[in-house]
């Protein structure tokens, strides 16, 4: 109990971030029209690629000759970047055909 | 290091505005490339300025290195995706993420035993080594569910991976998660160096998991699936995010994480059903058994140049596209109809339900590529307010969604799902590859009313030989 306590108030600020993110989340997609549902869900996916910053820690602060390390996160940063990349492509390729037609009427 | 601090506030912020712009029609573009733009220098940031134990990072080589072929295959895969695979594509990169979550505490479970035993004794961990190794694990877990879970999905989208269910599976799901937890948590309280192997069990036991769950989950309902999922990675970058002390990626993660959900249950709504419906029904696995057994009378052909004939002296002719439209590319091929048609005199729209395709808004992208205009396409309400009125729907490989057993079937899987309700029109043409049932495994009442006739074959192929039998009329 006590080190749950200890960590909750040396944790302080990351916790009123996780709980402000979650209504904020909530409250940013409320009234998304379903014709936005997959650019959404793949636009999300996409930000969820943050974590290659955790790939990028991980890689940038392994020793030179910790390979065990290297390679993790040598894969981690590959796939975090398909991830972050690849999900802002696809997403802005589904969105180009949206606005295509939208200047035209 | 403070310059980074304000590097990711500003990413915070861009992830919140471009997730708010993305869900409008007028802004989604702009807000797409403002979140890329927060990331690429977040990204950029952290190479360069992140410092751990007061020195920069290293490796710098490899990270590149890393970083290009990811690029280069990210790149490439969403540009060369069609059209009809984007939700696998979705799928594939939500998986990467996953990935990447659990490569990452993988890592870090590494420096733990490090850090902490130096004598091969990792019973002790280091001041606050218990709530990282907690946070280790849940990206673990998290991360390894969602990798699974998505190449599986992606594996079913694409017809790689049939629909598979045996008795007692949820059983044998529920028990397996419990074990995971378990040990997990036993891990957290009791780590030495006699049991830290137990880290790599519940690392196999989550991607075994991961399988499971979605194994006997439906096709029909993969959209569903890959949303929670989307929203799990979300939940694993934000262990990352705990673990760093890393305030962006915290936000973006809880963000995706809350938002996906919310995603999720919308996606439910729009097929009015219920998460745990979705999740604990086996849609496609009970359906093989009720659908079929109904006694059907026989269908009704349609000729050709039958159906262009009705089309062109209609006054009203409203389509209804779905996944066989996507599978057969023929989105140009129908606006190009469309047009013909409008020519004439007659009156075209479509008809879009929410969840036709593979997923909510398919039928919207892949129309909006073939230039089809925004104000012809109606919504399902809309639609089914139209159809009294409306000469001839056609329906392009649509089947679920106009399937009236969803309306007066209790037994039928779809119950209760609101549908197109196509029969209020005067006459329908269905326009099929065959009479096999639809991805749901459910079979259409619809196709042997009698104000139904089939035209079979590739829509594409049936939709060029339509304009051509008009054109010579």
């Amino acid at each position: 109990m006590g080190t749950i306590l200890h960590w909750i108030s040396s944790n302080q600020q990351m916790i009123y971030i996780v709980i402000l993110m979650i209504f904020l989340g909530v409250e940013v997609i409320g009234r998304v029209p379903s014709v936005l549902h997959t650019p959404l869900m793949s636009g999300a996916n996409a930000v969820h690629g943050v974590v290659i910053i955790g790939a990028i820690i991980v890689m940038g602060k392994a020793e030179s000759d910790n390979y065990l390390a290297l390679i993790l996160g040598f894969l981690a940063v590959v796939l975090g970047t398909v991830n972050v990349v690849g999900g802002f492509v696809v997403t802005d390729r589904m969105l180009e055909m949206f606005r295509n037609k939208k200047t035209k009427n | 290091m403070q310059l980074l601090a304000v590097i990711y506030i500003i990413a915070a912020v861009t992830f919140i505005l471009g997730l708010k712009m993305l869900s409008h029609p007028a802004t989604a573009r702009k807000g797409n490339l403002i979140a890329a733009a927060g990331m690429a220098i977040a990204i950029i940031g952290t190479i360069f300025l992140y410092e751990h134990d007061g020195r920069n990072l290293h490796n710098y080589t490899w990270m590149f290195a890393a970083i290009i072929i990811g690029s280069a295959i990210g790149t490439l895969a969403a540009k060369k995706v069609k059209m009809t695979a984007m939700p696998e594509m979705v799928s594939l990169f939500n998986g990467m993420g996953g990935a990447c979550a659990a490569l990452i505490s993988i890592s870090e479970f590494q420096d733990i035993g490090i850090e902490a035993a130096p004598g091969l004794h990792i019973n002790i961990l280091p001041e606050g080594g218990q709530s990282r190794l907690l946070i280790i694990l849940l990206g673990l877990i998290i991360g390894s569910v969602s990798f699974a879970g998505s190449i599986i999905a992606w594996g079913k989208l694409n017809s790689r991976i049939k629909d598979f269910a045996f008795k007692g599976q949820h059983l044998l799901n529920i028990l397996l998660l419990i074990a995971i937890l378990f040990v997990a948590a036993y891990l957290v309280f009791n780590i030495n160096d006699g049991n830290f192997y137990l880290f790599y069990f519940v690392f196999a036991a989550s991607l075994l998991y991961g399988i499971l769950f979605v194994f006997p989950i439906g096709g029909a309902d993969m959209p569903v699936v890959i949303s929670l999922l989307n929203s799990f990675t979300g939940v694993a970058a934000a262990c990352g995010g705990f673990l760093y002390d890393n305030k962006a990626m915290l936000t973006g993660g809880i963000l995706v994480g809350s938002a996906g959900t919310l995603l999720t249950v919308l996606m439910c709504k729009a097929m009015n059903r219920s998460l745990t419906n979705v999740l604990i029904g086996s849609f496609g696995a009970s359906a093989a058994t009720t659908g079929t057994k109904k006694e059907h009378g026989a269908y009704k052909e349609i000729s050709l140049s039958d159906a262009a004939m009705v089309m062109a002296y209609a006054h009203k002719v409203m389509i209804v596209p779905g996944y066989g439209l996507a599978v057969a590319q023929a989105q140009h091929a129908c606006h190009d109809l469309e047009k013909l048609l409008a020519e004439k005199g007659v009156d075209v729209k479509y008809a879009i339900h929410p969840v036709a395709g593979r997923m909510p808004g398919h039928m919207n992208v892949l129309l909006a590529e073939a230039d089809v205009s925004y104000d012809n396409l109606l919504e399902m309400e809309e639609a089914n307010e139209e159809f009294s009125s409306t000469d001839v729907v056609l329906v392009l490989g649509a089947n679920d969604v106009v399937n009236p057993a969803a309306k007066n079937d209790p037994a039928s899987p779809i119950y209760g799902m609101p549908i197109l309700e196509v029969e209020l029109a005067k006459t329908c043409i269905v326009n099929k590859r065959s009479m096999k049932p639809g991805y749901a495994g459910i079979e259409n009442d619809l196709f042997f009313r009698p104000k139904t006739s089939m035209l079979f074959g590739d829509a594409k192929k049936v939709l060029q030989d339509l304009i051509g039998e008009i054109k010579n009329m």
